[in-house]
């Protein structure tokens, strides 16, 4: 093995492990961005021990132990300034002589600990950047420079962050703390926000970027998943994975061989990923079962499915997703819902129904530069055979569009109008 | 990344101790909460099984019993990695388990990724 497999392969037992090596240390130290730090060291002693010796037989132990050997000097250190915690370092001795039980990973105490964990990293106090970097680095075990690579984004810049995100956690003594009853949902609505941020970084991405880009969505799906299992009554979780589970089901279908975006209607709906349907399709049904069928995430959740579920894009419900539409614009207020809902409206009722919308919408400040209002606009006008306004919608959208190739299509659109 | 890991083990099965049954689940338990197993399954015996051949050109169905294979398929899961790495790291953990809760059991974990489109 080279130099860079041995790190490769300890950077995949690390975060195999890290999750509770982190939170084993935060219910000792009563300090996440403490018992992250020194997790990391850890890692650190890993990367330098591992290469020489071999990768242990049970290589979670060794870092389990190092990890709290880390937190008992940690405490000793901090007991001889301030002889508190005297009780607490001698529990822990005891603990740590006797056999540890380093399989109790992820047991009902662990995902209260996971949950904390998470909610700590995920912080309204800190930016959503910030939560974003925390977020990954704490719970789905990423480096500094995978962070950075896949936000595109120097290196110095995510250490940066991150040492900021920790610091403003520890001065405000927020170090450590579980948020109750009403905060609860606040707190979990700022937990998603995140999650969901770091799914669409990666689903924007394009082809040929660095794979680490692509790959944000499965950590953001692995986050998801993680939340599902530690807050399992909570509706709006499951309908965040499952929006990100019927999302990512489409990731093969999504480009051309040239690279270029493929519409969801046209695509080959026989590369969606049957599997990642199912999952999508339990979570949402979760999701309902518990009562959250009208939430902001399971609302789009069931908007996609009833794409995931028709077998051609002809025998697409589109009267239920027209409902959809309408019921989300009722939770969120945002012009590009309700330029979304006339195109379902368009398609369920015809274009006159569709363009009342629209025209509503052309005076938006938010849409002013935005080629898909007009690009819409064309449609439905060329629908209703008022080709000269079309052409000149078309017009219009092309000179706003960013991408050549959306341009030419949009320019041609106009070119056809103009014929009719 | 998409992995799929095929248990077998050499002839017929023996029954799996109680202990590596807990250990499997727990495991299992865990990788599905962090994300990571997608899907699992056991299989049945091969006696109850069927096989569809193509031999000099000819096709035949042949109802099981078989003779003895040498290598049976027992299980298999689905697994969203990262990379081989985190594959291989993962498929360890669930060898070492059977080391650990049924000595004697000698078997191999394939671990293969999913064709991309």
């Amino acid at each position: 093995m080279t130099a860079a497999d041995i790190n490769r392969t300890i950077l995949a037992v690390w975060r195999i492990e890290q999750p509770r090596l982190i939170t084993s240390l935060s219910r000792m130290l009563r300090d996440v961005p403490l018992a992250e730090e020194l997790t990391q060291e850890a890692l650190l002693a890993a990367l330098e021990h591992w290469p020489a010796a071999g990768v242990p037989e049970n290589p979670g132990a060794w870092l389990m132990a190092v990890a709290k050997r880390r937190a008992l000097d940690q405490l000793r250190r901090s007991r001889m300034l301030a002889r508190k915690h005297t009780m607490i370092a001698w529990d822990l001795e005891q603990e740590q002589q006797a056999v540890p039980d380093f399989d109790a990973a992820l047991d009902d105490d662990t995902g209260d600990e996971l949950l904390r964990l998470i909610f700590t990293a995920c912080h309204p106090l800190l930016s959503r950047e910030a939560r974003a970097a925390l977020a990954l680095r704490m719970i789905c075990g990423l480096t500094t420079e995978e962070i950075a690579r896949a936000f595109l984004l120097p290196d110095a810049t995510i250490a940066q962050r991150i040492v900021r995100a920790k610091r403003t956690l520890s001065q405000s003594g927020l170090a450590y703390e579980t948020p109750r009853g009403e905060e609860l949902s606040e707190r979990l609505a700022s937990v998603l926000e995140v999650v969901y941020l770091i799914f669409n970084e990666g689903y924007t991405a394009a082809r040929g970027e660095h794979w680490l880009r692509p790959q944000l969505c499965q950590d953001a799906l692995r986050i998801g998943r993680v939340l599902t299992s530690i807050a399992p009554r909570e509706p709006e979780v499951h309908g965040l994975l499952a929006l990100m589970e019927l999302n990512v089901s489409r990731a093969a279908a999504r480009t051309d061989a040239a690279g270029e975006p493929i519409l969801l209607l046209e695509q080959n709906r026989a590369l969606w990923d049957q599997l990642q349907i199912r999952r999508g399709m339990q979570a949402l049904a979760r999701a309902h079962a518990l009562g959250g069928a009208g939430g902001f995430y399971a609302l789009q959740a069931a908007i996609i499915a009833c794409h995931a579920q028709a077998a051609t894009a002809g025998e697409t419900d589109w009267p239920r997703i027209s409902g959809l539409y309408t019921a989300l614009a009722a939770v969120v207020r945002s012009p590009i819902i309700e330029l979304n809902r006339a195109v379902a409206v368009g398609m369920a009722e015809g274009p006159q129904a569709a363009l009342a919308i629209v025209d509503r919408l052309v005076d938006e400040p938010a849409l002013k530069n935005y080629h898909l209002l007009e690009s819409v606009r064309g449609d439905l006008l060329h629908k209703l055979g008022r080709y000269d306004e079309a052409r000149a919608a078309f017009e219009a959208a092309a000179a706003l569009a960013g991408n050549k190739r959306e341009q030419e299509l949009l320019k041609r659109r106009a070119a056809d109008a103009a014929m009719s | 990344m998409r992995f799929m890991f095929i248990v077998t083990h050499p002839g017929p099965p023996g029954n799996p101790t109680p202990e590596l049954m807990e250990a499997v689940h727990k495991l299992a338990d865990r990788e599905i909460k962090a994300g990571r197993m997608l899907d699992s399954g056991g299989l049945m015996p091969v006696a109850t099984g069927a096989q569809v051949r193509i031999k000099d050109g000819k096709l035949s169905g042949i109802d099981g019993p078989f003779v003895e294979a040498k290598e049976v398929i027992g299980g298999y899961a689905i697994f969203e990695l990262r990379d081989k790495e985190e594959a291989l790291a993962s498929a360890k953990e669930f060898m070492q388990l059977h080391r650990d809760h049924m000595p004697g059991w000698e078997g191999t974990c394939e671990l293969r990724g999913f064709a991309g489109p």
